[in-house]
């Protein structure tokens, strides 16, 4: 493979189009055999610990939140911009009583919320020093990262951090940290993926995200598109079935209800066409498509391996 | 003509009667929320267009819409101002009159409202102001409010008057990060830009008491260290330059949280029959009881169902017997066996929702087809919203 290995994994998508599911699934399609792959959610909606069952990831806590039938460890983390602005000054300048004094005069608070694109700094800046562990081969390093990101609407600002903060450090500390994530952003290494469904407005939001992230460097890697109902047959049968065309005779079954089935089976059509088209305006953009099956159960911890595999047969997984 | 839920479950769930809400004189204000991607806005234009064809003078006000459906409403761009609907049935003395929120320009208009041309010059052009109003997570929340608010003093001034101005208001709550946000922004920004620390540099040589000097040097050293002085500078300036609105933010944040917890306002919480939806409309309604607000109930968009009382089981043995010699009824009924377990899980989180939270009235809209895209799908989304589901 020609391509060097990904590290660090940023997921979008719309609200709605199972972004946070399909995160989980990558990371468990990447912790194979020994692998250890961190998950970090960034909306501070405990979405990874509900997705899995388990009690709320507090503080900078890395907890393990499942192991792979493949051998690996998905281990979760949810990053706070607050939280890693007070453990960045610690680290950094050791502030001690002017620390917690920033904090009592609501400087914390302001700045994360006010100060453009510090929050998302501090928040990639989590995942960039958890991606840096591996580079430097510590002991508590991950083979590989993945980044629940904020929606499609969002992503574009959220990984140009190099704009985003131009408006307030032009030197300092904040400017160089905030270089050395571009950089990381920009690097081979590091992939994104956009998640959609086949329908107008996730597909609409997944062309502006391509376009918005363009100038940003970073390289969107996949289209992801989730919850597909495959069809067995061609387009012109199912037009046939969609308009009505096609009766059914289901034996022992009366006129009444293969009607109603044959109904339902053209709305099913129908829904199968429109995806279809979708999917072909997806193709134009000119990047690898992914496709995710619906599941009609819904989504737990244990279908999230079925996510994984089906990722795992698709996307070249640097397995190996 | 509704059918019967898969194992004929009747839900504990008293129905939400939107026709009777929407008919109630009293009501000015309707609000949905919950969270992203569970079909808001569709709701929202919906109730809109069926209030206002029921007779209502309407305006809606809508956050960020799908082209289409913007479209269908007559909304061609983003322009903040509200432009009747046209193809409304007017026949019953009603009209509709939609806007699509404009964050940005909303808060510059408070800015520009609230001061003088030459420091509101210095405010817009403020790096700070600039990350404010367009990336701060709170200041679409706080905007719509803000939007809202404007909406009903016009329209109270109209009536007022005499004139025939809006006599409700549906509201599309912005696509939350949490179903909290809504609620907990306006507060937020305000208390920010009203705080100890705005205070602090507004008056730094004032400090009243030796430990706040105290602590003001930790701090200003603190952030000249970290933040470098030429930011210090730029949030001084902003934070000078703000200081006549800084107070009408929280007093008009104030009287918005009074309106919303009257009598003439209701919240719609809107979620689709999904595990996530479903929690954060759970969270949505216990804070909206916690505050005092008035909850009218519980919309489920996109939920499935099925006329053909034929269980998954059957359906999926049935097509496993006809694979291989009549494919097209295999596949039929494959889809059908997806959709019955489909409809089975919705329904049982729909059951344990009422279980859990047995006074909020709830409607259910079944999936559609197909997008919404025209005003004639909006009405009958608005039928379906209507129709009592059991």
């Amino acid at each position: 493979m020609s391509e060097p290995r990904h590290t660090l994994h940023v997921v979008s998508g719309k609200g709605g189009t199972g972004k946070t599911t399909i995160a989980a699934g990558l990371a468990c399609a990447l912790a194979t055999r020994g692998r250890r792959v961190l998950l970090c959610e960034v909306e501070g909606r405990q979405g990874l610990a509900e997705l899995f069952g388990v009690h709320p990831l507090e503080g900078d806590e890395e907890r393990r939140l499942t192991r792979t039938p493949t051998g690996g460890s998905v281990y979760g983390l949810s990053i706070d911009a607050e939280d890693a602005l007070r453990e960045y000054l610690d680290t950094f300048y050791h502030l001690g009583l002017a620390g917690r004094a920033l904090d009592r005069f609501g400087v914390i608070d302001f700045v994360t919320s006010i100060a453009p694109g510090l929050r998302d700094v501090l928040l990639t800046g989590k995942v960039y020093e958890a991606v840096r562990r591996g580079q430097k081969g510590l002991p508590t390093a991950y083979d590989a990262v993945v980044l629940d990101a904020p929606p499609t609407g969002r992503i574009g600002q959220f990984l140009n951090i190099h704009d985003a903060v131009s408006g307030i450090a032009k030197v300092g500390p904040i400017r160089s940290q905030a270089d050395s994530v571009a950089a990381l952003l920009r690097a081979r290494t590091t992939i994104v993926h956009l998640v959609t469904l086949l329908e107008d407005m996730p597909v609409t939001e997944t062309e502006e995200a391509v376009a918005a992230l363009a100038p940003s460097g970073t390289r969107v890697g996949t289209i992801i598109e989730n919850m597909v109902s495959p069809s067995p047959f061609e387009p012109a049968v199912l037009a046939d079935v969609a308009a009505g065309a096609v009766n059914l005779s289901v034996p022992g079954w009366d006129e009444q209800r293969n009607k109603t089935l044959a109904g339902e089976f053209a709305v099913e059509a129908a829904r199968t066409l429109e995806q279809q088209v979708r999917h072909d305006r997806l193709l134009r953009l000119g990047l690898p498509l992914v496709q995710v099956d619906f599941d009609p159960l819904g989504v737990d911890a244990e279908s999230l391996f079925a996510i994984a595999e089906q990722l795992t047969d698709q996307l070249a997984l640097e397995a190996a | 003509m509704r059918a019967q839920t898969p194992h004929g479950h009747v839900h504990a769930a008293p129905f939400l009667d939107v026709d009777t809400l929407i008919g109630d004189r009293d009501i000015e204000i309707v609000i949905c929320c919950g969270s992203g991607g569970v079909g808001k806005t569709t709701t929202s234009a919906a109730l809109a267009v069926r209030a206002a064809e029921a007779g209502r003078r309407v305006v809606v006000l809508t956050i960020d819409p799908a082209r289409r459906l913007a479209q269908s409403l007559g909304l061609g761009e983003l322009d903040n101002t509200p432009r009747p609907v046209v193809g409304i049935d007017t026949t019953h003395g009603g009209s509709l009159d939609a806007m699509m929120l404009d964050m940005k320009r909303t808060f510059d208009e408070v800015v520009l409202t609230h001061s003088t041309p030459e420091k509101a010059e210095q405010i817009l052009a403020n790096p700070f102001y600039e990350a404010l109003s367009s990336s701060f997570s709170g200041t679409q929340e706080y905007m719509a409010m803000e939007r809202l608010g404007q909406l009903h003093a016009q329209a109270e001034a109209d009536a007022r008057a005499g004139r025939r101005g809006w006599d409700l208001i549906v509201v599309d709550t912005p696509p939350a990060r949490s179903a909290l946000d809504f609620l907990d922004a306006p507060e937020h920004l305000s208390s920010l830009l009203d705080g100890r620390f705005i205070r602090l540099l507004l008056a730094p040589t004032r400090g009243p008491l030796r430990l706040m000097g105290v602590g003001f040097t930790l701090v200003s050293s603190a952030m000249n260290k970290v933040l470098g002085s030429q930011i210090i500078a730029d949030v001084q300036t902003f934070v000078r330059a703000c200081e006549a609105i800084f107070g009408g933010f929280r007093q008009r944040a104030e009287e918005t949280f009074a309106r919303l917890s009257s009598s003439h306002t209701v919240f719609l919480v809107v979620a689709t029959a999904q595990r996530d939806a479903l929690r954060e409309a759970s969270y949505f309604v216990d804070r909206l009881t916690e505050e005092g607000m008035p909850l009218g109930g519980l919309v489920v968009n996109r939920v499935h169902d099925s006329t053909l009382d034929v269980s998954a089981q059957r359906a999926a043995a049935l097509a496993e017997d006809l694979e291989g010699t009549q494919q097209l009824e295999a596949e039929a009924l494959r889809r059908h066996a997806d959709l019955m377990r489909v409809a089975e899980a919705e329904s049982a989180l729909l059951d344990r929702f009422a279980t859990a939270r047995p006074e909020v009235a709830q409607t259910k809209v079944p999936a559609l087809p197909s997008d919404v895209t025209a005003l004639d799908d909006l009405r009958q989304v608005g039928v379906l919203l209507a129709e009592k589901d059991d």
